[in-house]
């Protein structure tokens, strides 16, 4: 799946300390993606999305027990560098993220233009007023009307509030952008207003997606590859035209046709069970104590990633080949 | 047996008052504007809407936590105008599934607690009639084995568990409506549709009414025959699942469908046809019909005047929009 020209990350591990012990938040997470594509990481609540994107951005709380892996941004390893280079030279100004709720983020007390035009005073060192000029730019790329750049957050709708945030990420023309749930909070019809506005910057702007939902319905609407989270690992990546009709692992399957649908009448399935601890995770495949198809293999092994006929990869044992 | 009327709803008005300095009257928030309908024993029917556009406010009212203002609830044949006397009466007959499980389960009672706790309030037999009652209802919603799950506390079960011991709360004095306020939101994909399924095998066994709330169309399908949809606090439009998929009248609903995308790869190719704009302020809602000033095919000189009422051009399809007058 790509070559990996814009972010290559490579065996990315997050595990927490927490009083029952060591929690695997990520695990040994490894995936390409290239310019301008976007990618979409689905997978239920508790399998470790968000620690992901946070892992990404390093954006982490203070438990951590061990981060390690390699991400190549652009071609470079991001891990090695301090973190005071990353936050000066990564953060906000290669990748930005549009955080969980974000709406919710904006201080009530300054004006929606100042937030929108802040990370270019601090990053680019820009006077506020070429800063505010490229917030008014900016605010006309996702859909604000230019007069709302001197109001305060609260005079907004939560839509507009979203378009601000979209704002504030894109105003330092970073090369990759992080949607955590962009839309979880909104109404259908400004998901809907929002999905297109963002449509319209991919194919206008230079910039990748990663977007993170539980929302397979909607995540299909700015996806070119798809990617399934399962307690902690990625267990499948392939291209957005075959990972939603015709995927390969058994969680995807099952995740896929438990999707209820508003035009064709199919039978819905869901999986039995739940996910296990990510404290003591399984030895084998850690989907295999709810898997309809698993074999004894399963319970011994930890699968390993396997490439399919589309390139799709696939970490489980009945795709592995001999 | 089956066409008789459970609930009768005619009419009803709940306008919140707003207070300046907390005195001073500052005008009503419309939460419910003029919402009439029936509905017959065993009936489920879906009330879809976006957020503020009054749904949970009907729900709320129906089961008189809200006040009503204007109107009238009729339930099994019995009147009731909104008075907080008779409200208790109501609530013991009718089942309430909240939206958040975790959110509506008492941390510090067990399982066996929060399942008597209803019988204990309404006086319903002997202490082993209810401790029998409670086994009864934990097999219906497959909380099993039941000896496992009669002590546990909320925060021991999953997600899952916790939204089948709402439903079992809901279910254990024996009502013949429910209640459910979006009661798949909180949860995830894979359990959304097993609890949704649990729900329908549930309504069918005791012939209950349902009304089912939710601002997602895309599941509506699988679990009733009717679907309302709300648009600032009026029913905009009303006909069965399939008739209002494929026969979508209103403009507002026709929008609300094209907001909702089914996966398909082929959706990052195209833009979503949906009006922009927020749904309007209930202090002072747009005059004549509240959407149109997003709608994209209003009459101009009709629409911004009256109010439409409820047109009937399909045999059991009724819609709030003048481009359907008959």
């Amino acid at each position: 799946m790509g070559e990996g020209n814009l972010l290559r990350v490579k065996n990315l591990t997050l595990h927490f300390r927490t009083t029952r012990g060591v929690l695997q938040a990520v695990d040994s997470v490894s995936f390409a993606m290239d310019r301008r594509r976007s990618i979409t990481i689905i997978g239920e609540s508790g399998c470790g999305k968000t620690s992901l994107a946070r892992a990404l951005l390093r954006l982490l709380p203070r438990n951590v027990h061990s981060y390690t892996g390699e991400v190549y941004l652009d071609g470079t390893d991001v891990m090695r560098m301090s973190d005071e280079w990353f936050r000066q030279n990564v953060r906000w100004t290669k990748v930005s993220m549009v955080s969980q709720a974000a709406m919710n983020a904006l201080n009530p007390v300054l004006k929606v233009g100042d937030q929108v035009a802040e990370p270019l005073r601090v990053h680019r060192r820009m006077s506020k007023d070429e800063a505010l000029a490229r917030a008014r730019e900016v605010f006309r790329i996702v859909g604000v009307p230019d007069d709302f750049l001197h109001r305060y957050a609260f005079e907004l709708s939560g839509g507009m509030r979203q378009r601000a945030i979209l704002a504030m990420a894109l105003v330092t023309s970073p090369q990759l952008i992080l949607l955590d749930e962009p839309t979880s909070a909104l109404d259908m019809l400004t998901q809907a207003n929002i999905f297109n506005a963002l449509k319209d910057i991919k194919n206008q702007l230079e910039v990748g997606f990663i977007l993170i939902t539980h929302d397979i319905s909607t995540s299909s609407d700015l996806a070119d590859e798809v990617l399934v989270m399962y307690a902690g690992q990625l267990v499948e990546h392939s291209l957005s035209t075959t990972g939603y009709t015709k995927p390969l692992h058994p969680y995807a399957h099952g995740l896929m046709s438990s999707v209820p649908t508003l035009r064709e009448d199919k039978k819905l399935e869901f999986i039995p069970g739940q996910p296990p601890s990510l404290i003591n995770p399984p030895t084998g495949c850690r989907f295999a104590a709810r898997c309809p198809r698993r074999f004894d293999r399963c319970d011994q092994e930890p699968p390993t990633f396997t490439v399919g006929a589309y390139g799709e990869q696939v970490k489980c044992w009945l795709h592995a080949k001999g | 047996m089956a066409n008789e009327l459970l609930l009768s709803v005619k009419g009803i008005h709940t306008w919140y008052e707003l207070k300046k300095w907390g005195v001073f009257h500052a005008g009503f928030v419309r939460a419910l504007d003029g919402v009439s309908f029936d509905l017959r024993k065993g009936e489920a029917l879906t009330v879809v809407g976006e957020s503020g556009s009054g749904k949970t406010t009907l729900l709320k009212t129906i089961l008189g936590l809200a006040p009503m203002t204007k109107g009238e609830i009729s339930f099994n044949g019995q009147k009731f105008d909104g008075k907080s006397d008779s409200a208790g009466w109501l609530r013991s007959r009718v089942g309430f599934v909240q939206q958040d499980p975790y959110g509506a389960l008492p941390p510090f009672m067990t399982v066996r607690r929060i399942l008597s706790e209803p019988m204990i309030i309404n006086k319903f037999g002997t202490p082993a009639e209810r401790e029998q009652r409670i086994r009864e209802v934990m097999e219906e919603v497959r909380l099993l084995p039941v000896n496992d799950f009669l002590n546990k506390f909320p925060h021991m079960l999953s997600g899952g568990q916790q939204q089948r011991l709402v439903i079992a709360r809901a279910l254990v004095l024996r009502p013949s409506l429910i209640v459910a306020d979006e009661p798949v939101s909180m949860l995830d994909a894979s359990v959304r549709v097993e609890i949704l399924e649990l729900m329908r095998r549930v309504q069918k066994a005791h012939n209950l009414g349902v009304i089912y709330i939710t601002h997602d169309l895309s599941t509506v399908r699988y679990f009733s025959e009717r679907v309302f949809i709300m648009y600032a606090a009026r029913i905009v439009e009303k006909a069965g699942v399939n008739e209002i998929i494929h026969n979508t009248l209103h403009p507002y609903t026709k929008a609300l469908l094209a907001a909702i995308p089914d996966p398909d790869p082929e959706n990052a190719h195209r833009y979503r046809d949906v009006p922009p704009g927020e749904p309007p302020s209930l202090v002072k809602p747009p005059s004549g019909c509240r959407f149109h000033p997003r709608c994209p095919v209003r009459i101009e000189g009709l629409c911004e005047r009256e109010i439409p009422p409820a047109f009937e051009p399909v045999r059991d399809h009724f819609v709030e929009c003048w481009l359907h007058k008959t």
